[in-house]
């Protein structure tokens, strides 16, 4: 601002961008997340309410423990919950001011991302072996589709870390409590897409 | 030495060799600010600055000017519909502009109208009204109007215009697909579009980008207008626009995601094969499908409808919004009740949640569904009535000014009546068995949208004009651009309603020829309606004119001089706090605060006829014998 003061108009800068706003309570970037997610819970949501319409609408309908993977589907949750716990971590060393443990905890968590899109890709690849494809029947249908929706939403989120870790990361010499609430708010994004996956386990494989 | 002499510059006396430090320090600040533009920012190359910028304004200009080209073109679309309608069968020249496989000898295909059909719908509402209501209005005028600097995400804003561009192009590029465009209506109900031609796909690809915009859209007005209201700008003290985009906002947030999904299921049915939306043992044209069956076409109407009710008032909202501003401001009177009207709106915005499977009553979902749902029905028709009474009673006792935009923003309150309470029969179970999918529907929706929607959004274009340009449209043109269209859009939509009753259906190619029941009426009024279609597209020509000449002049660098910054004389802070048009970055030399509610015209004992939002509040006079206690006076000034 002290810059452009002297050359008369100044550009006005937008505020709360990293601080929050004292009656709100929250910075712009966390109240978009939250945003954000409410409407990916109404997105999974939608999905969700399929599976229920077209199961209880069906004449007979699998079950789900004796089609798929459940012991590596159970791995994959522990999986993902430990990614959970690590990009806390992350964002909690980075408050701290530990820019090198921060960055340790994200590789953490994309190596627990990957971890979990290779035993994804294990069981798409059984289940295709096996001549299980979306059109099979429904069942696979909502299975291939809520899964590989919800990989996506995995690899998006390996992406957005990886930036982090890398480009993104420059950031912490110039304003790192920017660069931290940045990891806070793909950690919020990250939990959420690990609770999709706690419904998910459940509806599909083991009822 | 004698006494040295001083010169004088401006109203200053100063010694020759200090006017002339000042004098070189003049030049070099003039320079750098030739050098980074005129307002302080550092200058952005062209196409960072008028193809992908990230100024809220600029922003808003192009998804307005893209919005209105999209609906054009719907227009067309809908003019061509209305020469087969009104004369079934004959052969148009323009018609060849379709193509042979189309329109062969100028004489339009049925499955070439279905395509027409469900591209107007399309275009109209996911291109047209709802990017020129939020994407170009909300863009422009929020930040304004609550004293924000830009959007709390301005890349997110650019992106979320670059997600609707390529939205857009995709749904024109589907007019090239082999077997032609999308065509099984904008609802695309399966198993129609299941097993429709390829353009379906690419109908739902482009949601899919349209969708994104959208959300994008959605989060930033939601987050710009919470966190980034100017200082005093409490919630009462929004102008109502900003409340309407509010809700919008969370409507846009919270429906278009179950449409997402929706698209993503009939996607897989299309291209991975699988049976979401189609039922077990479709035969289809004497072949039985080989799909594993199992799915429940009424599914999509669920996940559709649930987007798509709330979307009805995505496309409303707005437009009560513009046209509350412009009465407010053409009757120089506060709105009347205008609390009622926020709670109104925030509860138009809940109920629109639970009435989505009123569009369904005739699926055989049963008595009792329906029953709740024609309950929510007339109760969402509640807070409907609250915001278009409130409108009607502010014109009470106001001097009410004449101006174009106050003509259109007039003839929305009548034109929006008749849609709304066209659609309470069509509410009603029991009466929507002989309503459903008629001409009724149409004509309904048609009052709704075009002469309210769309009469709002051309109030809201003649009123902010001078804001983004610095020049007024032309007063003459705008009126006979408004009585022209009026008898029209009058003329197209009325004898709907009475097709609608004789039991007209929609979606028929020949306007219902080949029916004996529908034949009669059919006659009498179709060419008469196509001829009104004719006549307000020609009406559009002096809007056209009127708009590119001074959006031309002004891009030329040519104001109206004596405008000023505020030429209507309004209250809120777009208008009074800033300039016509404002600063390039950041709208303020500095950001407002506001002192009071958004509509204080004229006020008792005031000066002038009305005070800006952001004009400090005047000193209250000290009490004076028997009047309150001074400490207890100044504890009510400063609540």
């Amino acid at each position: 601002m002290d810059a452009h003061a002297a050359g008369g108009h100044a550009e006005l800068e937008i505020p709360y961008t990293v601080h929050p706003r004292p009656d709100t309570g929250v910075y712009n970037g966390k109240l978009g997340i939250w945003l954000f997610l409410a409407s990916e819970v109404m997105l999974f949501g939608a999905l969700f309410s399929s599976l229920i319409l077209l199961r209880t609408g069906a004449d007979s309908w699998p079950r789900g423990d004796l089609k798929l993977n459940v012991p590596l589907a159970t791995f994959n949750t522990f999986i993902l919950i430990l990614s959970s716990v690590t990009v806390v971590m992350a964002w909690s060393h980075l408050r701290l001011g530990n820019l090198k443990k921060g960055r340790i905890y994200i590789s953490v968590t994309i190596l627990c991302a990957l971890i979990f899109l290779v035993n994804k890709a294990f069981e798409y690849g059984h289940e295709f072996h096996e001549h299980n494809f979306p059109k099979t029947s429904n069942f696979f249908a909502i299975y291939f589709t809520m899964t590989g929706l919800h990989g996506l939403h995995i690899i998006g989120g390996v992406i957005v870390f990886l930036y982090f870790l890398g480009p993104g990361a420059k950031m912490w010499a110039h304003d790192a409590e920017r660069y931290t609430n940045r990891i806070e708010i793909v950690g919020l994004y990250w939990h959420f897409v690990d609770l999709v996956w706690i419904f998910l386990f459940p509806v599909l494989y083991l009822m | 030495m004698g006494l040295r002499r001083q010169i004088r510059v401006g109203s200053q006396w100063m010694y020759a060799d200090e006017a002339h430090k000042a004098l070189r320090e003049a030049l070099r600040v003039m320079d750098d600010e030739a050098k980074s533009g005129a307002h302080g920012g550092h200058q952005l190359p062209w196409i960072r600055r008028y193809v992908f910028s990230t100024d809220h304004k600029w922003i808003g200009i192009q998804y307005g000017f893209t919005a209105l080209c999209f609906l054009m073109l719907g227009f067309c679309l809908m003019i061509l519909m209305r020469l087969q309608l009104g004369w079934p069968g004959q052969a148009f020249s323009v018609m060849k502009l379709l193509g042979a496989a189309r329109a062969p000898g100028g004489v339009l295909l049925p499955e070439a109208y279905n395509q027409l059909g469900a591209m107007h719908g399309t275009i109209m509402i996911f291109l047209g009204i709802v990017p020129l209501a939020v994407g170009a209005f909300g863009n422009y005028l929020v930040p304004l109007q609550i004293g924000a600097p830009d959007m709390a995400f301005p890349k997110l804003n650019m992106a979320s215009y670059w997600c609707y561009v390529p939205g857009g192009l995709i749904m024109l590029a589907s007019f090239l697909a082999p077997g032609g465009t999308a065509q099984s209506g904008w609802t695309s109900y399966p198993p129609l579009s299941v097993i429709a031609s390829q353009g379906q796909t690419w109908w739902l690809i482009g949601m899919v980008f349209l969708i994104t915009s959208s959300l994008l859209g959605s989060v930033n007005f939601i987050v710009t207008i919470v966190q980034l209201r100017a200082k005093g700008l409490s919630y009462m003290r929004f102008p109502f626009f900003v409340h309407a985009q509010f809700v919008t906002s969370f409507l846009l947030l919270l429906a278009f995601p179950p449409l997402e999904a929706a698209a993503v299921l009939q996607l897989m049915d299309r291209v991975a094969g699988t049976s979401f939306f189609l039922p077990s043992g479709l035969v289809v044209s004497g072949q039985a499908l080989t799909n594993a069956g199992g799915g429940n076409p009424l599914l999509w109407q669920h996940l559709f409808w649930f987007l798509a009710h709330p979307e009805v008032y995505v496309l409303i909202l707005p437009a009560m919004g513009i046209v509350a501003e412009i009465i407010a401001n053409g009757t120089r009177k506060p709105l009347w009740g205008y609390k009622s009207m926020v709670f109104a709106t925030v509860f138009l915005g809940f109920m629109s949640f639970v009435v989505w499977a009123h569009h369904m009553f005739l699926t055989g979902m049963g008595t009792t569904i329906s029953a709740f749902f024609q309950t929510t029905t007339m109760i969402i028709s509640i807070p409907s009535v609250i915001i278009l009474s409130s409108l009607f009673i502010s014109l009470w006792g106001g001097s009410i000014r004449f101006t174009t935009p106050m003509l259109f923003a007039l003839a929305f309150l009548p034109m929006f009546g008749i849609g709304g309470l066209t659609g309470l029969p069509l509410g009603l179970a029991a009466a929507d068995i002989h309503l459903h999918d008629t001409y009724y529907v149409i004509g309904h929706f048609h009052y709704v949208v075009a002469p309210g929607t769309i009469f709002a959004m051309f109030a809201g274009i003649y009123y902010w004009f001078p804001k983004a340009t610095g020049r007024k449209l032309n007063e003459f043109w705008g009126r006979i651009h408004f009585w022209v269209s009026f008898v029209c859009i009058n003329g197209i939509f009325f004898p709907m309603f009475a097709q609608g009753l004789a039991g007209v259906s929609r979606r028929l190619y020949d306007g219902g020829m080949q029916y004996a029941h529908a034949k009669q009426i059919a006659a009498q009024t179709n060419p008469f309606m196509s001829i009104c279609a004719i006549g307000l597209l020609v009406a559009q020509v002096p809007f056209i004119c009127n708009f590119f000449y001074n959006a031309i002049a002004a891009a030329f660098g040519h104001r109206d001089e004596g405008l000023g910054s505020n030429p209507w004389g309004a209250t809120t802070m777009e208008w009074a706090a800033t300039t016509s048009p404002p600063l390039a970055h950041g709208n303020f030399e500095v950001l407002p605060v506001v002192y009071r509610g958004p509509y204080e015209y004229s006020v008792p004992g005031s000066e002038a006829d009305f005070i800006p939002q952001h004009e400090p509040t005047a000193a209250l006079p000290a009490p004076q014998g028997g009047g309150l206690l001074p400490a207890k006076a100044v504890a009510m000034r400063e609540n």
